[in-house]
């Protein structure tokens, strides 16, 4: 007699993904771009997947291609613990279990049309950002004044500088860059993120905000915004948690009440009202 | 579903055959405690229990469980634990944890190795004969249960009153000599009922379980997180004796030839330092009063969101008997509250 569930999916098995390009970005983060071995995959900017890599382990890690690219989905991985330092030794060829994409909070893609929007990023904040980013400029019609703001602990940490160098040459984007540390190679704006802020042309009070970082940047860039009475709906965060089990079971991405694999990872600030821990 | 007596002889020799037939954990004594374990003959069963140390989670959710294997750098593959078994002795503030437990583990996304094992077990549940030191399931609304076992068992001297809720429980009590209960049996049962709906108190709750969510609404910055908090050691022991506490952890295992490895769930606690931290050191529950206070909070309003406002705290007092400091005894904080909010 058996008792299994055979019928229904096993929702922590991962499915296979082949690597197919990858590239050191910096001394801490690598580029990989992945391709589902059964060719399904549908994502949303701000999802998140599960990579495993086989008797390593798993980690939870938020794609940075926009859905409107094709030819697979890109991740950026920052070594730091086993399952990231093993993801930094393998190269293309090399397969991946990939569980998602995960979590219902994204960006707000449709909400944002005709409007403007101003990205915030802080350090690898911009890896996530960067998807809906691209949508927008994939779509560009749609969408009103794009403002990005970008700061970085220090120059060798800059990240997509060929696609930062791009997007400064748009005249559709003001691109604005920071690094916190002063560096001889470095000639634009040093200070962190939040003293880019009032140099923003675009109406603050009216355009959707987009804020991703770590989690010591919020509560400065949340101040500087309330400074110019940005309307709480109008700002979306990124909360990036221990997003272990990736299906709301395991625990450890709670907020109050709220799993951020499952609700978030993006959210809305108003709603975070009710929510103490969130930031 | 039928209603059934069985005198306690023939039901142990029910008992025997079941064991010999299949694999029976029983409520067994360890030391001058109780415990589950395997039965290895009838007479080592004690429905006549207080408490049992652990609750029985550990047949559904084990403290290590391998969910695939896989091979290195490769694909994995699910691995399933579907051996039927007799889960024999819950007692009722543990069967309605396992029935919550199962709506969480069921809902938003289906978790096969959860319901695998659990579909595996038949449970013959039992009213509780003694009351352990620090039970509150009068408190709580569960010193009795009316849904999820196979069987309920109720010691009525002589004999039991058997109820067999399922098929799987008809089945079960098929195999024994019984007669369909009389009058004065189910009279004698609902005596029982009657009694320890009111006897398994040891700590009174001052408000109904039900206003417990409304109660946490206002409490979040009350100072007593703080001051409990101040001797928690951070050791997870009330993460580990609770009923509902269901937090658990994955990691890869690797087999000593390098080729193949194992993905497990493990047990993890939310008191425990690092639960929450992050890849870069990052903890987002750093402070020991900010981990005391979530667990109060899971278990009553953050988890009743999620399973139509039953408070996940059962009642069974383990964590009161397991917390060094003393300081986890959820009626006392909750009183407190009531004490210094009042009730609306």
């Amino acid at each position: 007699m058996s008792q299994r569930c055979a019928e229904m999916k096993d929702i922590y098995l991962p499915q296979l993904a082949t690597i197919v390009k990858t590239e050191a970005m910096n001394v801490t983060e690598k580029y990989l771009r992945l391709s589902m071995d059964d060719g399904r995959f549908e994502y949303a900017p701000g999802q998140f997947v599960e990579v495993s890599v086989g008797g390593i382990g798993e980690a939870p890690i938020t794609i940075s291609s926009s859905p409107t690219q094709k030819g697979g989905f890109e991740l950026i991985v920052r070594r730091i613990g086993n399952v990231t330092n093993a993801i930094h030794n393998l190269k293309p060829g090399d397969k991946v279990g990939i569980r998602g994409p995960f979590g219902r909070g994204t960006y707000p893609v449709e909400e944002a049309r005709g409007r403007n929007l101003v990205f915030i990023c802080g350090g690898i904040g911009l890896v996530p950002q960067r998807s809906f980013i691209n949508y927008v400029l994939d779509n560009r019609d749609q969408y009103g004044e794009v403002t990005i703001l970008q700061g970085t602990k220090c120059y060798d940490l800059r990240l997509f500088t060929s696609e930062v160098a791009a997007w400064e040459k748009r005249d559709d984007i003001q691109m604005l860059e920071t690094i916190d540390e002063p560096d001889d190679c470095w000639k634009g704006n040093v200070g962190v993120v939040t003293k880019l802020i009032p140099k923003v042309t675009t109406d603050l009070k009216s355009a959707v905000l987009l804020v991703c970082g770590p989690p010591v940047m919020y509560k400065f860039v949340l101040l500087e915004l309330d400074k110019s009475r940005v309307p709480h709906e109008n700002i979306f965060l990124n909360l990036e948690r221990k997003m272990k089990c990736g299906v709301g079971k395991c625990g450890h991405c709670q907020v109050n009440n709220v799993y951020v694999c499952m609700d978030g990872p993006v959210f809305r600030y108003s709603d975070l009202a009710t929510m103490p821990e969130a930031i | 579903m039928s209603v059934k007596t069985i005198n306690k002889d023939d039901f142990a020799e029910l008992l025997d055959v079941l064991i010999e037939q299949g694999n029976v954990i029983g409520v067994q004594a360890k030391g001058d405690r109780f415990d589950y374990a395997p039965l290895k003959s009838a007479k080592d069963l004690r429905l006549d229990y207080d408490v049992t140390l652990q609750p029985p989670k550990k047949y559904f959710l084990p403290p290590t469980e391998v969910l695939m294997s896989c091979t290195v750098c490769g694909a994995y593959k699910s691995e399933y634990e579907d051996h039927p078994f007799i889960l024999l002795g819950v007692h009722p503030y543990d069967m309605i944890s396992i029935n919550q437990m199962d709506e969480l583990f069921r809902q938003d996304n289906y978790d096969t190795h959860y319901m695998t094992r659990r579909n595996s077990a038949t449970i013959i549940a039992c009213d509780v004969a003694r009351p352990s030191e620090n039970v509150f399931a009068s408190s709580m609304g569960t010193a009795i249960v009316r849904n999820g076992y196979d069987v309920l068992l109720t010691d009525i001297g002589n004999s039991y009153v058997a109820e067999a809720a399922t098929e799987k429980g008809e089945n079960v009590l098929a195999k024994a000599r019984t007669t369909e209960a009389d009058d004065a049996a189910i009279k004698s049962r609902e005596a029982v009922w009657a009694k320890n709906r009111k006897a398994l108190n040891r700590h009174e709750l001052k408000c109904d379980p039900g206003y417990l969510p409304r109660l946490l609404n206002k409490a979040y910055d009350h100072p007593i997180w703080e001051e409990r908090a101040r001797t928690c050691f951070s050791c997870g022991s009330c993460n580990l004796v609770c009923p509902t506490c269901y937090c658990f952890n994955v990691q890869d295992d690797v087999s000593w030839d390098m080729k193949a490895g194992e993905r497990k769930r493990v047990w993890d606690g939310c008191l425990l330092d690092g639960f929450t931290q992050v890849a870069g050191g990052h903890e987002f529950r750093k402070h020991r009063s900010d981990r005391f206070r979530h667990r109060l909070y899971r278990k009553a309003k953050y988890v009743p969101e999620k399973i139509g406002g039953q408070i996940a705290c059962v009642g069974c007092g383990r964590c009161v008997a397991a917390c060094l400091p003393d300081i986890a005894n959820p009626v006392s904080i909750f009183n407190r509250l009531i004490e210094d909010l009042g009730i609306e």
